[in-house]
């Protein structure tokens, strides 16, 4: 039904995409797999019309060219998404949303609330989940939006439906749920494309599978004899010679120490404790209240109850500026927008927090300082930079990353957070980010190393905390526990 | 949003405005009468058909302050067409009005869209540039020989009460139909729910499919046709044009529209709501004169209602209490 070739996209000096082909049949379940940042969404926005493919791509649906494509001609061609992020409208009811669809076109016409409302209640209906069409979306949690999220892409005559992580914030009922409308919309001879990084999902669910690795196409294999390991091997494109790197640190002072640590909403009655050189991983799914606990912990979201003893002292941070006074570090999880200045240089972003040290005469920062200071960091991660005056957005995402790094490991932090550190990090520098965090935990640091992946935490950290519902459910030792069953815990 | 009910904050500004009403017309015998109150609307209406074109903007996520010096500018440039025309008439003069209005309109939405300059900057830009245009052409010159249809009250609605002569002015009824316009295209025309759409998560009405440029140019032109047209009522309320006898209204109508609960940054807000707010702030001055209070004392007084109405808005409220909103929520949305 849908064939593409040829298809490139570059995004300033990167390239996001580079000669994938891609192809799928009607009523097909597809998956695409791939890594954080390997083009996957980059992709499924040149299929919707969002963005354009360079010169040279060859796009066919139906054998009749599409080039040239539009949000407006993709849905008229039923080419649906369910974006990540939703893309919903807060503001509007739930009928409003799911058929906002009716809504579009240049000809402006009356709205018809009535049959708005009906066709979300069909939909609805169809999806077998009762949500109040007149409430605002806003008020819904996350789950109840996901479904809205869903039933706007059915509303129309669909032919092909992206999901995009689809299954990220659902329960084990909601996701089968899902999955039982997939094979659905299957049946009735809609192809449906699913993102995920639950491998056992899509190996159920899916009847092939396209790989993509750093923007370029592996290969697209029948899911039949396929297993986790082998998938994930075409992904990362490492034979996962990856041991597990768990030490023995229980005679090690202990740095932090949380003793039933509470906020509402966000996460209760947590206890942990890392110690000198140890590499802490903390898992579970998003709104799991893993961010707010790092938050807390960096005195930027102040628990209600519970105690903090930092290195033996009992330590309540009314601000973040107390919490890197004290020794704290936190790489923030939206590397993009919280961690960088982006249009200032590397130089600028890697001195911003430390910038009281580098006072010289008369309380002015002292240009020699920086200087020091910067080159010193930029050759100690190896951070592969033109110049330390160009704007840090001219960087790779492995390299920004390395910066803000670098801007932290300023600080001489005694316990550093790292959330989400590989979030659209390719996976060659992956490798190379974790090598400092392990340099960084061989030398004393203790380390919270937040992430969903589970391998990444699997096969980084001494020890491993799971969150649901703003509780630590469960602690593992890598090794000890196989990786399948930590999965298993976590996306049950 | 349901289809005919009341939001929070327009229940709550008919609650104020009830019990203003009530304590006025207690205090001052001549707050609850007829002509005082037909004089309130006719004075208000102006501002609310400014207020009504505001709103378009706000809803779809953008801001404008250069709409009342524009108004001005649409005023000289009629006084002088018709002059050239040799009279006109009032079908002529809205034409006229709301065709200039209209273009001084797309000009801010021209440089919003085709160079994504933030809609503040432009209009910050287009504000001095319209209000410096007109100063330096017009010579600060007022304009006192319109023609008679524009300066002659027209009473479409007038009976003698016992409290003296009360009437509503054609300014009241252009006002109705310009409301009504508004109301018709924000919550019964498919472009107005795209307006909302924008306004609420911009990325999200691009990836569906909504036309951002038709959308800034239809916000900005219905803006600068609402603003066209206030000036033209302006100038017939007034019985003469004054070149800077709009400046500093923007400021005014904005005020009142925020208190009217339309949110700045997009997506909310109410005619019902733009009603009202100006209509509250009509009534406390209306009250501050009747009571004999300094007029000086009016802004100050008017500040401190849109910090208390905001601040014990339900949102408001929330955030003083805590993020009522956690992070993932946030992202969600």
């Amino acid at each position: 039904m849908l064939q593409l070739d040829r298809i490139s996209k570059r995004f300033g000096g990167v390239k996001a995409l580079d000669d994938v082909r891609f192809d799928i049949r009607r009523g097909e379940v597809l998956c695409l797999a791939g890594e954080n940042g390997c083009g996957k969404s980059t992709l499924i926005k040149i299929i919707s019309g969002v963005h354009r493919p360079e010169p040279g791509a060859v796009m066919l649906f139906d054998g009749r060219s599409i080039e040239g494509l539009d949000p407006a001609a993709a849905r008229a061609l039923g080419i649906q998404v369910i974006w990540q992020d939703l893309a919903l409208f807060p503001e509007m009811t739930v009928a409003e949303n799911i058929a906002f669809e009716s809504n579009l076109g240049a000809r402006p016409r009356l709205v018809r609330y009535g049959r708005m409302r009906a066709a979300a209640a069909r939909i609805l209906g169809r999806l077998g989940v009762g949500l109040d069409l007149d409430a605002p979306l806003r008020t819904l949690p996350i789950a109840q939006r996901q479904v809205v999220a869903v039933a706007r892409a059915l509303v129309t005559e669909a032919t092909l439906v992206f999901m995009d992580e689809p299954t990220a914030s659902l329960s084990q009922a909601e996701t089968d749920a899902l999955l039982a409308i997939v094979r659905r919309l299957s049946a009735e001879g809609i192809a449906v494309v699913f993102v995920s990084h639950r491998l056992a999902e899509v190996l159920e669910v899916c009847s092939r599978v396209t790989v993509l690795r750093d923007g370029r196409l592996v290969g697209t294999f029948p899911t039949e004899g396929m297993t986790q390991t082998r998938l994930t091997e075409l992904m990362t494109g490492k034979t996962f010679d990856y041991a597990v790197q768990t030490r023995d640190l229980s005679g090690a002072p202990v740095v932090l120490s949380v003793e039933g640590l509470s906020r509402a909403p966000g996460y209760a009655d947590v206890s942990l404790t890392i110690r000198r050189g140890e590499i802490v991983g903390l898992t579970g799914r998003l709104g799991s209240g893993r961010t707010e606990l790092a938050l807390s912990l960096f005195g930027m979201a102040p628990a209600s109850a519970g105690t903090v003893t930092l290195e033996g002292r009992p330590v309540r941070f009314a601000s973040n500026r107390e919490a890197i006074r004290a020794g704290v570090a936190y790489v923030s999880e939206d590397r993009l927008q919280l961690g960088l200045v982006q249009p200032q240089s590397i130089s600028d972003n890697t001195a911003m927090a430390v910038l009281d040290s580098l006072l010289g005469p008369g309380g002015l920062v002292s240009a020699r300082r920086q200087d020091a200071l910067v080159h010193a960091w930029i050759r100690d991660l190896g951070v592969k930079a033109g110049h330390p005056g160009h704007a840090v957005s001219t960087l790779s995402g492995g390299n920004q990353q390395r910066i803000v790094l670098a801007k932290w490991l300023a600080t001489r932090p005694k316990l550093l957070i790292l959330d989400s550190p590989t979030v659209g990090v390719d996976v060659g520098a992956r490798a190379g980010i974790f090598a400092i965090v392990h340099r960084l935990a061989g030398a004393g640091m203790a380390i919270l190393l937040i992430s969903d992946e589970i391998p990444e935490v699997y096969f980084n950290a001494d020890r491993i905390l799971h969150m649901r519902d703003g509780r630590i459910v469960g602690a593992y030792v890598p090794g000890e526990t196989g990786i399948d069953a930590i999965e298993e815990a976590v996306h049950a | 949003m349901p289809r005919f009910g009341i939001g929070g904050t327009e229940r709550w500004l008919i609650l104020v405005i009830l019990a203003m009403g009530a304590g006025l017309g207690l205090l001052t015998p001549s707050f609850l009468t007829l002509s005082n109150l037909f004089d309130l609307l006719n004075a208000s209406a102006v501002n609310i058909i400014f207020g009504v074109g505001l709103l378009v903007v706000l809803v779809a996520g953008g801001i404008d302050i250069s709409f009342a010096v524009a108004a001005s500018v649409v005023q000289y440039l009629t006084a002088m067409a018709v002059a050239r025309l040799g009279g006109g008439n009032w079908a002529v003069g809205l034409l006229l009005a709301g065709t200039f209005g209209t273009l001084l309109g797309c000009v801010n939405a021209f440089f919003i869209h085709r160079f994504r300059i933030v809609s503040i900057v432009v209009t910050i830009a287009t504000y001095n540039l319209f209000f410096g245009l007109l100063m330096f052409w017009s010579g600060g010159v007022s304009i006192y020989d319109l023609p008679d249809w524009w300066t002659t009250r027209v009473v479409i609605l007038g009976t003698e009460t016992a409290g003296g002569h009360a009437e509503l002015t054609l300014t009241v009824l252009v006002m109705a139909a310009c409301v009504a316009a508004t109301w018709l295209l924000l919550r019964r025309m498919s472009t107005g729910r795209q307006l909302y759409a924008l306004g609420d998560n911009p990325e999200g009405a691009r990836r569906v499919g909504v036309d951002v440029g038709a959308m800034h140019t239809l916000a900005y032109g219905w803006l600068g046709l609402m603003a066209g047209i206030a000036g033209l009522m302006q100038a017939h309320y007034a019985q003469e044009v004054v070149p800077n006898a709009l400046y500093g209204r923007e400021l005014d109508v904005l005020a009142a529209v925020v208190l009217g609960g339309a949110r700045l940054g997009g997506g909310r807000g109410t005619i019902l709501g733009v009603f009202l707010g100006i209509i509250l702030v009509a009534i406390t001055q209306n009250g501050l004169n009747l009571l004999g209070i300094s007029p000086y004392a009016f802004k100050m007084i008017i500040g401190a209602i849109i910090l208390a109405a905001i601040t014990l808005s339900s949102e408001g409220a929330g955030r003083l209490i805590g993020s009522w909103r956690t992070p993932a929520m946030r992202r969600a949305a």
